[in-house]
């Protein structure tokens, strides 16, 4: 058993104040919840501290909660692993003064547990999960749309695609990587890291038939999958592995196959990027704004609106640097950056004939990680010998009953 | 920590070279003041930035397969200088590492150039500059180089995403305090760390051509932020964060909507300064938010 200081943020609508901090002092044994650590002090010393929870298992996805800042599951983290992190985070920030250690906690920073971001708070650590997250799941249309009649039977597919969107399935709509999201802390229209991996769900589905139709919505939507800002904090905020932030990346490879252009010219964007690369080798950066914005401006298309409105914009941002001198004048013309030997630039360019040729995705959550074999402990090998015969002769029994 | 010599593999990126000229050569000055010795892999290329991955993951894969095996080559660890770098390479090299044939594929197209990216070969390594500091040169080592300590400087770290998430794939079980790496090197410099809350969050450049108001919000808050909590300047240990906290800083304050002012640092820049390099030969006038104010504070310190 160990002492720990919970430090919870706390709002009770019905009293007219603004949210405020508490602090309860819990005494658990290490390995267990940071929500058993809540639901004690709920038990001994305020009924009215409100979590919702139901499995306690890191299965039904209730308690998405916020501790020590990280979005997850209170179920899932380990409350003397969430005092390390405390602890660790204390000491970096406080530099000499070290973090004064709660009274009864040993040395003990608190914990501290808020509700979700991105989501109105009900109350206490309950935030409203219908007003951003469902209204996002069901933007998505999260549902088959196969075409033509329905089998008589199943339906027959490939194994290995459906493996791949198991992944996104095995999401428990907890709302953590919402949370997360720092897209959707600057724009809160964003769909979303759990609606894109939804709709991930459905666009690899073999069965569905309107997998074109589902990325031009995504891709046409301004607040879509190209307002991602590639910043990870989903995929460590899951905690049951889906990595949103993959699967929003693959509806955009699969948007750019088929051609769609979007009118935030993330697939411009991406296509001047390649391009440049083949080219050059290494990034030329005002290539990459002119072809982002507008795609082969000289001569070969007209510039539309947008493209001309946001270079107007990008204006002052190549002028500041061309007068502190940080940026020469020859740098900021497109075309104009230095080019890797020629001899590096063959190469590039038979990488780019080989992975266009193949363009296979190693889907690392398909194959999994090569397997270094490590011959097993003899008393090893004799354990799962005996496992194995005890779960045959538990078979037996169960068919002879 | 090690007292041995340090000689690295140096993968400058394409920002240095381009619109942070001010960094590839502060980098230069940080390793012949630390003793560091730079190998720089001048034929190797862009990593993709994640957004070659978007379009072609092979692609991306072989691109950088071909910089890891430049780097094998010289039968150096290789060293990067950019959070970006940083994290679009391990998420190729996690791959490349992770399955036997299909880095055999890979090689397929290396080996018509007479190079091969070999897993863990000689203990393999690709660093960001902020952590082969921490990890192989050592905060003692670098706080006994101090020649002029930063004397109270109020610093705010800036990570980049790329170096902090995912944890799974950023080395984060062997080496679990990589998220609080600048503080600990404010630290042994002399300064004092700033405490705000978007040390670790991103600072919006991904998106800034195609949801530009987005982007800028980002970074304007940031600054805005580690502003309110009495940071004289940031730190950074990537360029691209650099752009969007510095370049566009002017414009980020249009969006948020309050006036901003901030100087914005390279980490080789805030080393450079503790070992007694000037901030001219720094590159730091070459900025679009003012140092003055740094080097007024730091003139009170005389190097």
């Amino acid at each position: 058993m160990a002492n720990y200081t919970l430090k919870v943020r706390r709002y009770q609508p019905e009293s007219g104040e603004g949210a405020y901090w508490e602090e309860f002092k819990v005494d658990l044994d290490p390995s267990l919840s940071v929500l058993d650590g809540l639901l004690q002090a709920k038990d001994r010393d305020d009924g009215s501290l409100s979590v919702r929870c139901s499995c306690r298992a890191a299965i039904c996805g209730s308690c998405g909660m916020k501790i020590n800042g990280q979005s997850g599951l209170g179920c899932k983290t380990q409350i003397g692993e969430a005092q390390e992190l405390a602890n660790k985070m204390a000491g970096a920030s406080a530099g000499e003064e070290k973090a004064v250690p709660t009274e009864g906690a040993g040395d003990n920073t608190t914990i501290v547990v808020e509700p979700m971001g991105n989501m109105p708070v009900i109350k206490d650590l309950i935030t409203d999960m219908e007003s951003t997250h469902w209204t996002k799941i069901r933007r998505v249309t999260p549902w088959l749309l196969p075409h033509g009649e329905a089998p008589e039977r199943e339906y027959i597919v490939e194994p290995e695609s459906m493996i791949d969107i198991t992944q996104s399935m095995a999401c428990i709509q907890c709302g953590a990587c919402v949370s997360s999201c720092l897209s959707m802390e600057a724009d809160p229209g964003f769909i979303g890291p759990a609606a894109l991996a939804k709709a991930y769900r459905f666009v690899g589905d073999p069965r569905d038939a309107e997998t074109k139709e589902r990325l031009h919505d995504l891709a046409h939507d301004p607040h879509g999958i190209y307002d991602c800002t590639h910043c990870f904090s989903c995929i460590d905020a899951c905690p049951k592995g889906v990595a949103p932030m993959d699967q929003i990346m693959r509806l955009r490879r699969k948007a750019g196959e088929e051609g769609i252009e979007d009118p935030n010219a993330g697939h411009a964007h991406e296509m001047a990027f390649v391009k440049i690369i083949e080219k050059k080798g290494t990034l030329d950066e005002a290539m990459l704004v002119q072809e982002s914005y507008a795609p082969g401006i000289k001569g070969k298309l007209k510039p539309s609106k947008r493209s001309i409105r946001e270079t107007i914009k990008s204006l002052p941002t190549i002028l500041r640097p061309l007068r502190n001198r940080k940026v020469k004048l020859r740098q900021a013309i497109p075309g104009t950056h230095h080019k890797l030997p020629g001899d590096a630039m063959q190469d590039v360019k038979a990488i780019y004939a080989h992975a266009e040729e193949h363009n296979e995705e190693f889907n690392l959550y398909i194959k999994g990680e090569d397997e270094d074999f490590v011959e097993p402990e003899p008393d090893e090998m004799a354990e799962e010998t005996m496992t194995a015969e005890a779960a045959a002769a538990a078979e037996s029994e169960e068919s002879q009953s | 920590m090690s007292e041995g010599q340090i000689k690295v593999a140096y993968w400058p990126g394409c920002v240095s070279r381009g619109f942070t000229p001010e960094l590839h050569g502060s980098m230069a000055i940080a390793a012949q003041k630390l003793g560091i010795e730079l190998v720089e892999l001048d034929r190797a290329n862009c990593c993709g930035a994640g957004v070659i991955a978007e379009h072609n993951q092979e692609l991306a894969d072989t691109l950088n397969a071909r910089t890891f095996a430049l780097a094998q080559q010289t039968g150096l660890s290789m060293m990067n200088i950019c959070s970006t770098c940083q994290g679009a390479q391990s998420e190729c090299q996690q791959r490349l590492d992770a399955d036997s044939s299909y880095r055999a594929h890979i090689n397929e197209v290396l080996s018509g150039q007479g190079l091969a990216y070999e897993k863990d070969k000689d203990g393999f390594t690709n660093k960001n500059f902020l952590w082969l500091l921490v990890e192989d040169y050592g905060l003692d080592r670098l706080a006994e180089k101090v020649t002029r300590p930063l004397g109270g400087l109020r610093v705010g770290p800036f990570y980049g995403c790329y170096v902090v998430r995912p944890k799974e794939r950023l080395g984060y079980d062997e080496h679990p305090d990589r998220d609080i790496y600048l503080e600990k090197v404010i630290e042994a410099l002399g300064g004092e760390v700033v405490e705000y809350d978007g040390a670790r969050k991103c600072c919006g450049f991904p998106v800034v051509t195609m949801n530009r108001e987005t982007s800028l919000r980002q970074a304007g808050t940031h600054v805005g932020d580690a502003l309110d909590a009495g940071a004289d300047c940031l730190v950074t240990p990537c360029p691209l964060c650099h752009l969007n906290l510095d370049m566009q800083q002017p414009e980020a304050a249009k969006v948020v909507n309050r006036d901003l002012g901030l100087a914005v640092l390279h980490l080789p820049q805030l080393v450079s300064l503790a070992l007694g390099a000037e901030p001219k030969e720094l590159g730091m006038s070459k900025h679009i938010a003012s140092t003055k104010w740094v080097e007024e504070r730091l003139a009170a310190v005389p190097a």
